[in-house]
């Protein structure tokens, strides 16, 4: 147990220092209220302007509207820049300090950015839930609404998949951060993410919606684990065997980003040391 | 009328308080709890022209803040500051014209832009005067032997250079006064050593007042005339230097190595600092007894092999001051 | 120096400082066309899916994109400052070394840096507008051109002041706003699409308290020649950029009193 001790130490202090942030989480959550509603509304135009939109569409619109909140409810989740901790380790050269601790790197950074990621996401989900999930069907406008999971076992696969997407998401970040590490340069590589995550996550549009022929290739590229995934599998259009193909594609991207990420960084680091940097 | 005219300041910030643990944090998240911290309770002084002052205190005791106020980048709960007639901050696009600010630990200077281009730069931002610039800077640059870093990027000089690039950077537009904060902090001794002859330089041939912070003593011991020490948002001390060093610590250290292990001794009006096996560190106060006296009462009992007798250091002055002030439990 | 002069200063040392690293300027700006780019793909797939939208076209949402993300790209590229005002100037304190300059910071902070990437959107956005012109099958008049020129202007005020409101932001809060940055930009994503498209309440807001509206579905409307399908009277969709400027001269107020409590509570 003493040997997990810096880790839980790292993530705790982490999450803590995040959760100081309240502006930042009310100002978050207003922005994904914003983008949510835009994007509802402009789904919804789509859905009932197309003269057969169940037959057009493989998803409903209700459904599309879960989604919809779903997405920017996990907002947090999403991988969208490295870790700013490390870029500013980078900038200032702190960085080499955690080459000198006694503890693994890659996990103490891994646990951080968790730390990080999940500080930022609860106060941010909780407010969600409250505002789409319980007072705009009190205020009568339900079809607007963020639903409740499909079923019992959707919602016990949802909890699931929902854990490994942050599993994935960070193990992402990861890569990102070494990217950062490796060019001593943040900016660059969260550019680059930005177009990536937007569009492969399913945050701008459910992947479901985009072209048929694309439904294969959306659904096993990794960005797919981190939202879309465990989207479909709440609302129920993810069940039985293909729920648990989607959970063994995230266990899949996950291990894999992590395997990659440690040799990588491992080589990364050993390069920074013959720099002296 | 005093060039600094400072009545009566008070300053007091609220801090957000957070309960600790994971509970804690979420309930913070909630509901904030406020902590009222007096930055500064009644701090006065004035400065003639000229001055040259030292500003000390701990860390925490609101030598920055009295400094922001000065500087018109924050304004007081209470109190009345006046420079050159001006009130810095209602005043405050004016008044940042007539000073220079030199923040040991920020640059002003543009990272990778090389020196002289942050110094035109700053002509601009400033309005002064072509010809007249180039007189000021020329002779900056050769006092501060800046020629050869002029053409170099800021993020490429080392940290004594840059030092006396951002001094040079703080003078170009002439300011009659000078903030210094920490402006030594960090640099190697031949660097300090320059920064503190050229300030000193400055304020005697130029007549610039120098208001300067500092944890480094030696900068005090070096340059100040008059010393001003701050702790618990008040006043201490407001008194030439040595004056302040013979007040607080009228104290001198004797250090005997005996022949032998060292002795019970006992003399009125000495205190027994160290006791390490054969030596001994006394501390006397010279109104009480002499140097002399002292030695010449140790030797008449005692074998002595050596004997020296030192002046507390400067450091240990302030410490001593901080103490007797209490203005160290924050 | 005048304000406009010393600000073509701010802008030659910005250009010289990116210039000691070509590569990288040429990097961001390429990422940021393609991190721009791949968000039409969605627009696209939704008209590919569903057909025309309430009677938009795809041509005529193309339109709109193209306009919103060049004033977008202008107004980032001149309020650099205030976009990382908060991470940047709040945080580390570099604020105060503004206030202590003989200008306003409102100045230096435009001042502060002017990003060659913002170009990247740039000319994603005007490739974007010649496809849609094609498509759309549109004549470029001279007075379409002043209009759009208009409307680009309104629209650079217009996310200026979003800028400005977001450094605003930055005086209560030290945490680096990335999420607010979402609420300039949930601005351009907004502006996208034809105002008809919105629940009543919203359109009421993008026209009266975010006048987005004004700076692209109105005059875009005037300049596809297309009268207003929720009625608002033609001689009004070209005057609407006007409460671009408005919004940014609203922002300054809110920017003055937010500094004024910075210098009241040093934080």
């Amino acid at each position: 147990m003493d040997a997990l001790r810096p880790y839980a130490a790292a993530f705790s202090s982490r999450f803590l220092l995040m959760m100081q942030y309240r502006a930042a989480a009310l100002a978050g959550f207003f922005t994904q209220c914003w983008f949510g509603a835009v994007h509802l509304m402009v789904i919804a135009a789509f859905y009932l302007g197309a003269p057969d939109a169940a037959a057009a569409s493989p998803i409903s619109l209700s459904q599309a509207i879960t989604y919809t909140w779903l997405a920017q409810g996990l907002l947090a989740v999403m991988p969208w820049i490295g870790d700013p901790e490390i870029a500013d380790g980078v900038r200032t050269g702190s960085i080499s300090y955690d080459r000198l601790r006694p503890v693994d790197a890659y996990a103490l950074w891994y646990v951080r950015a968790a730390g990080w990621m999940t500080a930022r996401l609860l106060p941010r989900v909780a407010l969600m839930i409250l505002a789409a999930g319980l007072i705009l069907p009190l205020i009568g406008q339900s079809q607007w609404a963020w639903q409740p999971p499909a079923s019992l076992s959707a919602a016990l696969l949802f909890a699931l998949s929902e854990t490994l997407a942050i599993a994935l998401a960070c193990a992402i970040i990861m890569l990102i951060n070494i990217v950062v590490v490796a060019t001593m340069n943040a900016r660059g590589v969260n550019i680059l993410m930005q177009p990536l995550v937007v569009i492969f996550t399913g945050n701008l549009l459910p992947l479901a919606l985009y072209p048929d022929a694309m439904r294969i290739a959306l659904f096993v590229q990794p960005f797919a684990g981190t939202l879309d995934i465990p989207n479909r599998i709440y609302f129920g259009a993810l069940t039985g065997q293909m729920a648990w193909v989607g959970i063994g594609l995230q266990v899949f991207w996950t291990v894999l980003f992590i395997a990659l990420g440690r040799l990588w960084l491992a080589r990364v680091m050993r390069r920074l040391e013959v720099q002296g940097g | 009328m005093p060039q600094i005219l400072v009545q009566d300041l008070a300053k007091t910030y609220r801090v957000a308080e957070r309960d600790p643990g994971m509970l804690g944090a979420v309930r913070g998240l909630v509901r904030r709890r406020w902590r009222t911290v007096e930055a500064l309770k009644d701090v006065s002084f004035s400065l003639e022209r000229g001055e040259l002052l030292g500003f000390i205190g701990p860390n925490g005791a609101g030598k920055s803040t009295t400094i922001k106020i000065l500087s018109g980048i924050l304004r007081p709960d209470a109190g009345r500051v006046e420079i050159e007639g001006l009130v810095p901050y209602a005043d405050r696009v004016k008044h940042v014209g007539r000073i220079g600010v030199v923040f040991g630990q920020r640059t002003q200077l543009w990272w990778d832009l090389p020196v002289i281009d942050g110094f035109d730069l700053l002509r601009d931002i400033y309005r002064v005067d072509p010809q007249r610039y180039k007189a000021t800077r020329d002779e900056l640059v050769a006092m501060l032997r800046l020629e050869k870093l002029l053409d170099q990027p800021v993020r490429q000089l080392s940290l004594g250079q840059r030092m006396r690039a951002e001094i040079a950077a703080a003078l170009l537009h002439e300011p009659s006064i000078l903030f210094l904060d920490e402006p030594t902090i960090g640099l190697d001794a031949p660097s300090k050593l320059a920064v503190r002859e050229f300030v000193k330089k400055l304020n005697t041939e130029r007549g610039v007042t120098v208001l300067l912070t500092t944890h480094d003593m030696h900068d005090i011991e070096a340059l100040a005339q008059r010393v001003i020490v701050i702790g618990h948002g008040r006043v201490l001390a407001d008194s030439p230097f040595e004056a302040l060093r013979a007040n607080v610590l009228a104290e001198r250290r004797l250090f005997v190595d005996f022949a032998g292990d060292a002795p019970v001794l006992d003399l009125p009006g000495v205190e027994i600092r160290r006791r390490d096996g054969r030596s001994l560190e006394l501390a006397f106060n010279p109104g009480v007894t002499t140097a002399p006296a002292l030695i010449a009462a140790i030797t008449a009992r005692h074998a002595v092999e050596d004997i020296h007798v030192e002046q507390p250091a400067i450091e240990e002055v302030i410490a001593r001051f901080y103490d007797l002030h209490g203005a160290n439990e924050a | 120096m005048n304000a406009l002069a010393l600000l073509g200063r701010y802008f030659g040392a910005s250009m010289r400082s990116q210039m000691q690293y070509p590569a990288s300027a040429l990097m961001l700006t390429t990422g940021q066309l393609a991190a721009t780019a791949i968000e039409i793909v969605s627009i696209w797939a939704l008209f590919d899916r569903f057909g025309a939208v309430k009677g938009w076209s795809f041509g005529e949402v193309m339109f709109f994109y193209a306009l919103i993300g060049i004033s977008f790209s202008f107004a980032d590229f001149l309020t650099r400052g205030f976009d990382v005002f908060g991470s940047d100037f709040v945080r580390t304190g570099a604020f105060d070394r503004l206030l202590l300059r003989p200008r306003s910071a409102a100045l230096q902070l435009v001042g502060h840096d002017f990003r060659i990437s913002r170009f990247g959107r740039f000319f994603q956005a005007a490739i974007i507008l010649i496809i849609a012109t094609g498509s759309l099958h549109f004549v470029w008049t001279p007075q379409a051109v002043l209009l759009a020129l208009w409307t680009i202007a309104g629209g650079i005020a217009f996310f200026s002041a979003l800028f400005v409101l977001q450094a605003v932001m930055a005086f209560w809060t030290v945490e680096s706003l990335e999420a607010v940055n979402a609420l300039t930009y949930g601005g351009v994503y907004a502006g996208q699409f034809p105002l008809s498209l919105y629940a009543r309440w919203f359109r009421t807001f993008l026209i009266f308290i975010v006048p987005l509206a004004c700076v692209a579905y109105f005059p875009v409307l005037a300049i596809l020649g297309r009268s207003d399908p929720l009625g608002a009277p033609d001689w009004f969709l070209p005057l609407a950029p006007a409460a671009g400027f408005v919004f940014l001269a609203l922002a300054f107020v809110a920017w003055r009193f937010g500094v004024s409590k910075y210098t009241s509570t040093g934080s």
